[in-house]
C-alpha cells in the first residue's frame, strides 16, 4: 500500500516539474548552451545550420534553388565569379580578353588550379564544362544565356576561346558557371569542383559534409571541416542554436534572432538580396488597369511592414532592382509613391472604384516573411476599402498556379537575380519572356531592353536600364516593398562572414580566433 | 491455418490498396517532380525533357504498375531529389523511427498498465487528480510536450544536446539518451488515454455478476483481480494498444521534425513537398505494412486473453 502511494507521488512529481518548467524557464539566462563547441573548435570545424535540405540536384549545372547554390559555391568555381563587392574577378582563369568587335573571349587558365581528385584543370575540361551547358540537343541548353555561344575551342593546354553570336556586354556574368572535370559522371550524387572545399557526404534530411581542399590555388578556407545540418522545423533550429548543436545560422527571422543570447552569439545583418512586393496579375481584373495599380501603392506603408516583419530591418524599394546591384539601384524610387491612404482612396473613387473591391492574394505558406507580409499588407489595403483574402498555399501549388500558370490575381513573393546582371532582374517584364509571371505588357519597356541588350556601350547600358527601372515604377507594375533583411547568427569566437551581392554564404573567409 | 492465410491475404490487398490510393493522390493535386529539380527558371521544353526522362509522361496506370512490379521484384527505384536508391536511404532511416517507435511504446505499456490498475483501484482525491491529470495530458499536443521536455532537459539541465541526435551505431548511450525525450513526448498523451481506458474497462467489469460469484467462492480481492477482471478489462486495451503502435510511427512525423531527429518521418514530409513519388510510396507501404502487421498481431494476443475470440 505504502510502495504505490510513493509510485504515485514520483510519477506526479515527475510531471509536475515538467509543466512547471516552462511556466519560470524564461527567466533563466544563465544557460550555457556550450557542449561541443569546445572540441568543435579544437578540431578546427563547425556545424552550419540549415532550414532546408538540398533537394535538386547536386549537379552544379542543373541545380537551381537558392539553397543548393549557398552551399555549392564553397565547392565551385567558374572562370570568373563575384567576388563580396558585385565584381567578377578571376578564378579557373587568370586572365581574359575580349576582341575589338566584343565577341570572341580569350581565357588563359591559372597553372595549379586542381579538382579535388588531385587531376589538374586544363582546357578540355573548360570546352566540356561549357559546351555540357550550351548543349541545346535536347531543346533548351542547361544554361539559356548561352545559346548565343558559336564555338569554344580549346587553343592550347591552357588557352580557351568563346565566340558568341554578337556582342553582349553581360556574356561575361555567365562564365561563373562552375568548371567540372571532362566526362565525370556522378556530378549530381559526389560533386567534384576546383573551390576551397570538397564534398565528403551527405545523409537525406540529416547533414551535407564539406572539407577543406589542401591544394586549393588560392588562399584556402580556414576551417578544416563543415557540416551543414537540417532543421526544417523552426523550433527545432532555435533549440539546436541555443543548445549549442549550431555555430552559424543564416537567413533567422528578427523573431528567432531576438531569442538568442549574446554572450553565444553574434546578430549580424545583411540583405537577402531579392525584390520583395505584391506582384500583380497585370492581365487580371482589375489589376489590367494601370490606375488602380497606382492608387494602391499609395495605400502601402512599407515602413510599417519592415517594423512587423523584421523589428524595422529591410530596405524599401521601389522598382525591380535591390540595393546590392549598387551600379543600377535608385533609392530614389522608393519615393515615388508616398504613403497616403487617403489619395489612394480618391484615386480608387476616380477610376470607379468608390467602394473598393475584394482581391485575393496567394501566398506560399513555407515562407514566414512573405505571410507576414500579406497580413500587413491585407490591413493596409482595407483600410482603403479595398477587401483582402490571403490565400496560403503550399510551394508546389503556388509555383504551378501562380508562377506557371499566371493564374492568379496578386501575389507576394521575393525575386532574385540568378548571376549578378541587370538583366537578370528585368529581363523577365518584356512581354514575351516566359518568366514574365506578372503579364506585364509595355511596348515601350520591351524596345529599351532590346536596346540595352544589343548596346556596345556599358554606360549607355546601364541609362537604359535605368530607364526601365523607372517606367516599371511609373506604371505601377506590382506594389514594391522591400529588400528583406538576412540575419546571421555566428557564434563569439568565430570571425570573417562576409556578406555577398548574391545568396551564397562564403565559408572559406570563416575561422575561429586563437 | 486458414485463418492466417486468410489474414495474410487481407493483409497484402490493404497495401495494395493504400500504396494505390497514394499514388492516385498525387495524380489529383497539383505540383510535379520536375519543377523542384528544375527550378523556378526552367522552361518548359527542359521540364518536358526531363518529364521524358523520368517516365512521367506516360498514363497513370501504366506508370503505377511499372512501380508495382519493380515493388514486387525489391526495387524501390531511386530517389528523384537524391538520385540514390530508396532502399539505400530507407535503411539508414528506419532504424531510427523504429527505434523511436519501440521506446515510446515501451514507456506507453509500462507506465500506462500499473497506472490504469492502481487508479481503478483507488476512489476520493487521488482519483479526481489522477483524471485532471489525464485530462491534461491528453489535451497537450506531442510536438509542444516535446518543446517543453526540450526546454527543461536539454537547455536548463543539459542531459542531452538539443539537435545533437547522435546514431546507434555511433553510441548507443548517447543515441537512447537523446530518443528518451522524444519517445516521452509521443507516450505521455497515450500514457493518459490507455489509463483512462484501462480503468473504466476494469470498474466495468468489477460490477459483474461473476466478481459477485468469484467473492462468494472465498477468492480474495487480488486474485479475482488478475485471474478474471483484468483479463476481460485488458482485451480492448491491447486493441487500442496495438492502434497506438501504429499511430505512434505516424506521429514520429511531427516529433522528428521538433527534436531534428533523421528519421523516415522528416523524410516521408519532404518528399510529400518534393512530390519524390518513389520514396513516398516507398514510406506509405512500410507505413500500411506496420499497421496491418500490428493488428494481425494485437487479433493473436487477444485470442490468448480471450478463447471466445478463438471461435470467431
Amino acid at each position: 500500500m505504502k510502495k504505490r502511494t510513493l509510485a504515485l507521488f514520483l510519477t506526479l512529481a515527475l510531471v509536475g516539474s515538467v509543466l512547471s518548467g516552462c511556466g519560470d524557464g524564461s527567466g533563466n539566462q544563465d544557460v550555457e548552451g556550450n557542449h561541443g563547441y569546445e572540441e568543435r573548435k579544437a578540431a578546427n570545424e563547425i556545424v552550419v545550420g540549415i532550414a532546408q535540405d538540398l533537394e535538386d540536384s547536386l549537379d552544379p549545372h542543373i541545380s537551381a534553388s537558392a539553397g543548393s547554390r549557398e552551399v555549392l559555391f564553397n565547392i565551385y568555381e567558374g572562370l570568373v565569379k563575384p567576388n563580396s563587392d558585385g565584381e567578377l574577378i578571376c578564378a579557373v582563369a587568370q586572365d581574359h580578353q575580349i576582341s575589338p568587335d566584343g565577341r570572341t573571349y580569350t581565357f588563359q587558365l591559372r597553372p595549379g588550379v586542381r579538382f579535388h581528385n588531385g587531376q589538374e584543370v586544363t582546357a578540355a575540361d573548360v570546352v566540356y564544362s561549357i559546351e555540357r551547358c550550351a548543349d541545346a540537343s535536347g531543346g533548351a541548353p542547361l544554361v539559356a544565356a548561352f545559346s548565343v555561344i558559336q564555338e569554344v575551342k580549346a587553343v592550347d593546354e591552357s588557352t580557351v576561346t568563346i565566340t558568341i553570336a554578337q556582342p553582349d556586354l553581360d556574356f561575361i556574368s555567365y562564365l561563373t558557371t562552375a568548371i567540372v572535370p571532362e566526362g565525370y559522371d556522378q556530378l549530381a550524387t559526389a560533386p567534384m569542383g576546383t573551390g576551397p572545399f570538397r564534398y565528403v557526404s551527405r545523409s537525406p534530411q540529416e547533414n551535407i559534409i564539406i572539407e577543406k581542399f589542401d591544394d586549393y590555388w588560392g588562399e584556402g578556407a580556414k576551417l578544416d571541416k563543415v557540416t551543414y545540418k537540417i532543421y526544417e522545423d523552426s523550433n527545432a533550429l532555435l533549440m539546436a542554436l541555443k543548445g549549442g548543436s549550431i555555430d552559424l545560422c543564416a537567413h533567422l527571422t528578427d523573431a528567432q534572432a531576438s531569442q538568442l543570447d549574446d554572450q553565444q552569439f553574434q546578430i549580424l545583418e545583411g540583405t537577402m538580396n531579392l525584390v520583395q512586393a505584391v506582384y500583380l496579375n497585370n492581365k487580371a481584373e482589375p489589376f489590367d488597369d494601370m490606375a488602380v495599380r497606382q492608387a494602391l501603392c499609395y495605400a502601402i506603408d512599407r515602413q510599417a511592414i519592415m517594423d512587423f516583419v523584421a523589428g524595422g530591418r529591410g530596405t524599401p524599394v521601389g522598382s525591380s532592382m535591390y540595393p546590392a546591384f549598387t551600379k543600377y539601384f535608385m533609392p530614389e524610387l522608393a519615393d515615388y509613391y508616398t504613403y497616403d491612404p487617403a489619395k489612394a482612396k480618391e484615386l480608387l473613387a476616380e477610376v470607379g472604384y468608390p467602394d473598393g473591391f475584394d482581391m485575393t492574394i496567394m501566398v506560399a505558406s513555407n515562407n514566414k516573411p512573405h505571410v507576414d507580409t500579406a497580413e500587413v499588407v491585407a490591413q493596409q489595403l482595407r483600410a482603403v476599402g479595398v477587401n483582402v483574402t490571403i490565400q496560403q498555399v503550399e510551394w508546389q501549388t503556388w509555383y504551378d498556379e501562380a508562377y506557371k500558370g499566371r493564374n492568379y490575381q496578386a501575389t507576394i513573393i521575393g525575386v532574385d537575380a540568378s548571376n549578378l546582371t541587370a538583366r537578370a532582374m528585368l529581363e523577365r517584364f518584356v512581354s514575351t519572356d516566359s518568366s514574365n509571371f506578372i503579364n506585364y505588357n509595355n511596348p515601350e519597356y520591351d524596345q529599351l531592353f532590346q536596346q540595352a541588350i544589343t548596346t556596345t556601350d556599358p554606360e549607355e547600358q546601364t541609362a537604359l536600364y535605368k530607364q526601365m527601372q523607372t517606367l516599371l515604377t511609373e506604371t505601377a507594375a506590382n506594389l514594391y516593398i522591400q529588400d528583406l533583411c538576412d540575419l546571421v547568427a555566428m557564434r563569439q569566437g568565430l570571425t570573417g562572414l562576409v556578406f555577398y551581392p548574391t545568396f551564397v554564404l562564403d565559408l572559406s573567409t570563416i575561422g575561429w580566433t586563437a | 491455418m486458414k485463418y492466417a492465410v486468410r489474414k495474410l491475404a487481407m493483409m497484402l490487398l490493404t497495401m495494395l490498396i493504400v500504396s494505390f490510393l497514394a499514388y492516385l493522390a498525387f495524380q489529383i493535386i497539383p505540383g510535379d517532380p520536375t519543377n523542384k529539380i528544375l527550378g523556378t527558371e526552367a522552361t518548359e521544353e527542359q521540364r518536358q525533357m526531363l518529364r521524358e526522362q523520368m517516365g512521367l509522361n506516360r498514363p497513370f496506370l501504366v506508370r503505377y504498375g511499372d512501380w508495382l512490379i519493380h515493388f514486387v521484384q525489391g526495387d524501390l527505384g531511386d530517389s528523384y531529389s537524391y538520385s540514390m536508391p530508396v532502399g539505400e536511404m530507407l535503411a539508414g532511416k528506419l532504424p531510427v523511427t523504429l527505434l523511436l517507435a519501440l521506446l515510446a511504446f515501451l514507456i506507453t505499456t509500462v507506465v500506462s498498465i500499473p497506472l490504469g490498475i492502481f487508479s481503478a483501484g483507488r476512489g476520493g482525491w487521488v482519483d479526481r487528480v489522477m483524471t485532471v491529470l489525464g485530462q491534461l495530458t491528453m489535451a497537450v499536443p506531442p510536438f509542444f510536450i516535446g518543446i517543453i521536455l526540450t526546454y527543461c532537459f536539454g537547455l536548463v539541465l543539459q542531459w542531452f544536446t538539443p539537435g545533437q541526435f547522435v546514431s546507434f551505431s555511433q553510441d548507443p548511450g548517447a543515441c537512447l539518451t537523446y530518443l528518451v525525450f522524444p519517445a516521452i513526448a509521443i507516450a505521455l498523451p497515450r500514457i493518459a488515454m490507455t489509463v483512462k481506458m484501462l480503468r473504466s474497462g476494469i470498474l466495468a467489469e468489477l460490477g459483474k455478476d461473476y466478481v459477485r460469484t468469484a467473492h462468494s467462492r472465498g477468492n480474495d480481492r487480488s486474485a479475482i483481480l488478475y485471474r478474471h477482471v483484468l483479463r476481460n478489462a485488458l482485451v480492448p486495451t491491447v486493441t487500442f494498444l496495438a492502434m497506438t503502435i501504429a499511430d505512434i510511427v505516424a506521429g514520429s512525423v511531427v516529433i522528428e521534425q521538433v527534436f531534428a531527429i533523421p528519421g523516415m518521418g522528416r523524410l516521408l514530409f519532404s518528399s510529400i513537398s518534393n512530390r519524390d513519388y518513389p520514396v513516398v510510396q516507398a514510406i506509405i507501404v512500410l507505413m500500411a505494412f506496420w499497421v496491418v502487421l500490428v493488428n494481425f498481431l494485437a487479433d493473436l494476443i487477444n485470442q490468448r486473453l480471450d478463447p471466445r475470440l478463438r471461435l470467431q
